[in-house]
């Protein structure tokens, strides 16, 4: 009884009871004060009739009263009375004792006052075959000489019945609303009540911690399955980017550490140094180790932010064949130092919407990378950037002729901290594709790798290419 | 101290100092309005000891007030503060008619961060975390610019000359030819001259890209600047600071 009422308690919680529950009390409002409506004026018009023929029948006698006199009134009156189903008929004296009629008393007072009764009277009528019993009917009375009254009226009998009927119909109505609501309920409402009910099942879970859990989408399509698989959308975002933010702190453990601890031992060496020069020397080394730790930070937020879409709002319209020329430009000193022919294949004139800081910093990040592993490159050392028009977007690529890397390692190299084996005697942070991705991922775009000469030369070399969607319109 | 907190400040020992070891800061009154209290004071110490005097202010509204109240070369705002923001401190003060030259302190450092702050009244703007010698070398130029009209039509050092409007170049009376780029990177030099103008500076300047530049690629195109403007001469003007950037001054 308890878990029951438990039940209970917990059902009208529930938002679908509680609109069907709004909506039998609203629909049975409408239909009560429909089936009164009708019933009211149905019973106006009833009583119209009845007076209508009331007053036919007064004119009837009154003219034969007129023309034979009391006698020929009395006569009509008896024969009229006892037809079946007849109207009330009285002519009483004028002491009001009935003299003739099928009416064996009527409430006191009707017959003293003349024209219509204002509202239903009660009478008992004369012949013993009519049900017993107090009736009710309404009646008009006339004046006529002699202190003689008349008065022709008719039972009530009928419109009442007539009303009863129709309160019956209502309850039937209500009833069926009733229980057709129920059904509703039972069949639509319970029905996605159940599929809430799974949801927040899984909710919960998620909030217990496991971003892996995903909400139950239907094949059906509607609203729920919509709503489900955008919150599942939802959750994958937030997966991503939790991810993001524990591979970050991960690395962060990892890869910060060492150059820390390396700074830290530095700073010990110095303190223990007594010559100037050589603590000089230890300190201005400790500055550079600690500005190549802030560009590993800052590199890591830019890196974050740029995932987070935070900096989306700055898109503007971007000329890409002039940051390609322009970065080309800047390091074209920095490739000619290191021996490097840097080269330009750019279309003129192709722009993007996006944020040309951050395009800026990209095609950098890349240009750099190929100066840095195109110089070991035996042979024709050279760097291409290109940028065409193609049909799946703007391709701005950044082509060496450096040792490339593996096919089966491109992927990883995108990752943060990720460094080849080969490469970790070279500087660097090990975030410059990491940022790259992450700009083309805002942009919309997306990052492509693979091998200058093709992955089976003696020298692949790499080509980087960020692909820029074009936008329609 | 507590010698994490320091590292969002600066990294370096403050001061420039040269080969001679001569201190070559001018003098300049600065205000710095930072609510970090170890940050500000770790900053103003440093300011000093290079001859420049910084007051402090920790919140907004004294800032503010301060700022109204005294005449200073140069503002160091930071953006978040508590009772007024930062933005809103530069707002009130140019609507007091006051142009003190105000760089931006932010923590945020995103790209459209900068613009709104530089839309707002600042006059630069520096993320956090930064090295101290690119604060001060930004404060230097800040402060200068105060007193040298941006319309000077040429500019001098020693015997070099650079007439903007023919983009004319010469040393002691004999033409140097540059590249495009490189003519602007010696007229944002030689515009400050006698200033530290940072590597990342440089970049915002003469490239108009707003990022730290990693790797050395500003230096490359310095020393080739160098190359043409020094070769034949025997005085060098274009000096390398070492740990902040690059300085054009006549020694003699």
């Amino acid at each position: 009884m308890n878990r029951f009422l438990t039940r209970l308690r917990l059902m009208f919680r529930s938002t679908a009871v509680r609109l069907s529950g709004l909506y039998i009390v609203l629909f049975a409002l409408c239909a009560a004060f429909l089936v009164f409506y009708v019933t009211a004026m149905s019973e106006r018009l009833l009583v119209q009739q009845t007076r209508q023929t009331v007053q036919e029948e007064i004119a009837d006698i009154q003219r034969a009263y007129e023309r034979g006199g009391v006698n020929l009134l009395l006569r009509i009156m008896e024969r009229r009375a006892r037809q079946p189903g007849a109207n009330l008929y009285v002519i009483a004296g004028p002491n009001g004792e009935m003299l003739a009629g099928n009416v064996a008393s009527v409430q006191p007072g009707i017959l003293e006052t003349a024209g219509w009764t204002e509202r239903p009277f009660t009478y008992e009528p004369y012949s013993e075959s009519t049900r017993p019993g107090r009736h009710f009917a309404i009646a008009n009375v006339q004046q006529l000489d002699n202190g003689l009254r008349m008065m022709v009226g008719r039972d009530l009998g009928d419109p009442s019945r007539f009303r009863y009927i129709v309160r019956q119909a209502l309850m039937v109505a209500l009833t069926i609303m009733g229980v057709g609501a129920l059904i509703i309920w039972f069949g639509i409402g319970r029905n996605a009540l159940k599929r809430i009910d799974r949801m927040s099942a899984a909710s919960q879970k998620i909030m217990a911690g496991d971003l892996s859990q995903r909400l139950p989408v239907g094949r059906s399509g509607d609203e729920f399955d919509r709503l489900s698989a955008n919150l599942n959308a939802m959750l994958e975002r937030i997966e991503k980017l939790n991810e993001g933010l524990r591979q970050v702190s991960d690395n962060i453990a990892h890869d910060l550490k060492t150059p820390l601890t390396r700074l830290r031992n530095k700073a010990a060496d110095a303190l223990g140094e007594s010559d100037d020069t050589v603590r000089r020397n230890a300190l201005e080394g400790i500055i550079g180790e600690s500005d190549q730790l802030i560009r590993t930070f800052n590199a890591l937020l830019m890196i974050s932010r740029v995932e987070a879409g935070s900096i989306a709002a700055e898109m503007t319209p971007v000329d890409l064949s002039a940051i390609s020329a322009d970065s080309a430009e800047l390091y074209e000193p920095v490739a000619d130092e290191a021996g490097l022919e840097l080269t330009t294949e750019i279309e003129p004139g192709l722009t993007v919407n996006g944020n040309r800081e951050l395009i800026g910093q990209a095609i950098f990040n890349l240009i750099d990378n190929a100066i840095k592993y195109a110089a070991e490159a035996e042979g024709e050392k050279k760097i291409v950037v290109k940028l065409v028009k193609a049909a799946d977007g703007l391709r701005l690529s950044v082509c060496d002729n450096g040792p490339g890397i593996p096919a089966n390692k491109r992927d990883a190299v995108k990752k943060r901290f990720v460094r080849l084996d080969e490469s970790r005697s070279k500087p660097g942070t090990g975030l410059g594709l990491s940022l790259v991705e992450a700009v083309m991922e805002l942009h919309g775009g997306g990052l492509e790798l693979s091998a200058t000469n093709g992955d089976d030369a003696d020298v692949p070399g790499l080509t980087v290419t960020m692909v820029f969607p074009v936008v329609k319109g | 101290m507590d010698i994490n907190r320091d590292q969002d400040v600066g990294t370096e020992k403050s001061g420039f100092t040269e080969a001679s070891g001569e201190v070559i800061v001018p003098h300049m009154k600065i205000l710095v309005i930072e609510d970090d209290l170890e940050a500000a004071a770790y900053m103003t110490k440093a300011f000093r000891e290079t001859g420049i005097v910084a007051d402090h202010a920790s919140d907004g509204d004294s800032g503010l007030f301060m700022g109204t109240e005294n005449a200073y070369d140069v503002m160091v705002i930071d953006r978040m503060l508590p009772r007024r923001d930062g933005l809103s401190v530069i707002s009130e003060l140019r609507k007091r008619g006051i142009n003190t030259p105000v760089l931006i302190l932010s923590a945020l450092g995103q790209v459209d961060d900068r613009v709104t702050g530089l839309r707002a009244g600042g006059d630069d703007y520096l993320p956090k975390p930064y090295a101290f010698s690119e604060l001060l070398a930004r404060v230097e130029v800040l402060g200068r610019r105060k007193g040298t009209p941006e319309q000077d039509m040429a500019y001098r050092v020693g015997d070099l000359e650079l007439d903007r409007l023919s983009h004319e170049v010469k040393r002691a009376g004999k033409e140097i030819l540059l590249q495009p780029r490189e003519f602007r990177l010696l007229e944002y030099l030689m515009k400050n001259a006698g200033q530290v103008v940072t590597r990342t500076m440089l970049l915002e300047n003469v490239w108009d890209y707003h990022f730290d530049p990693q790797t050395n690629v500003i230096d490359v195109h310095v020393s080739r600047l160098r190359s043409k403007i020094e070769k034949d001469f025997d005085r060098p003007l274009l000096k390398t600071i070492r740990g902040a950037g690059y300085m054009i001054k006549d020694e003699a």
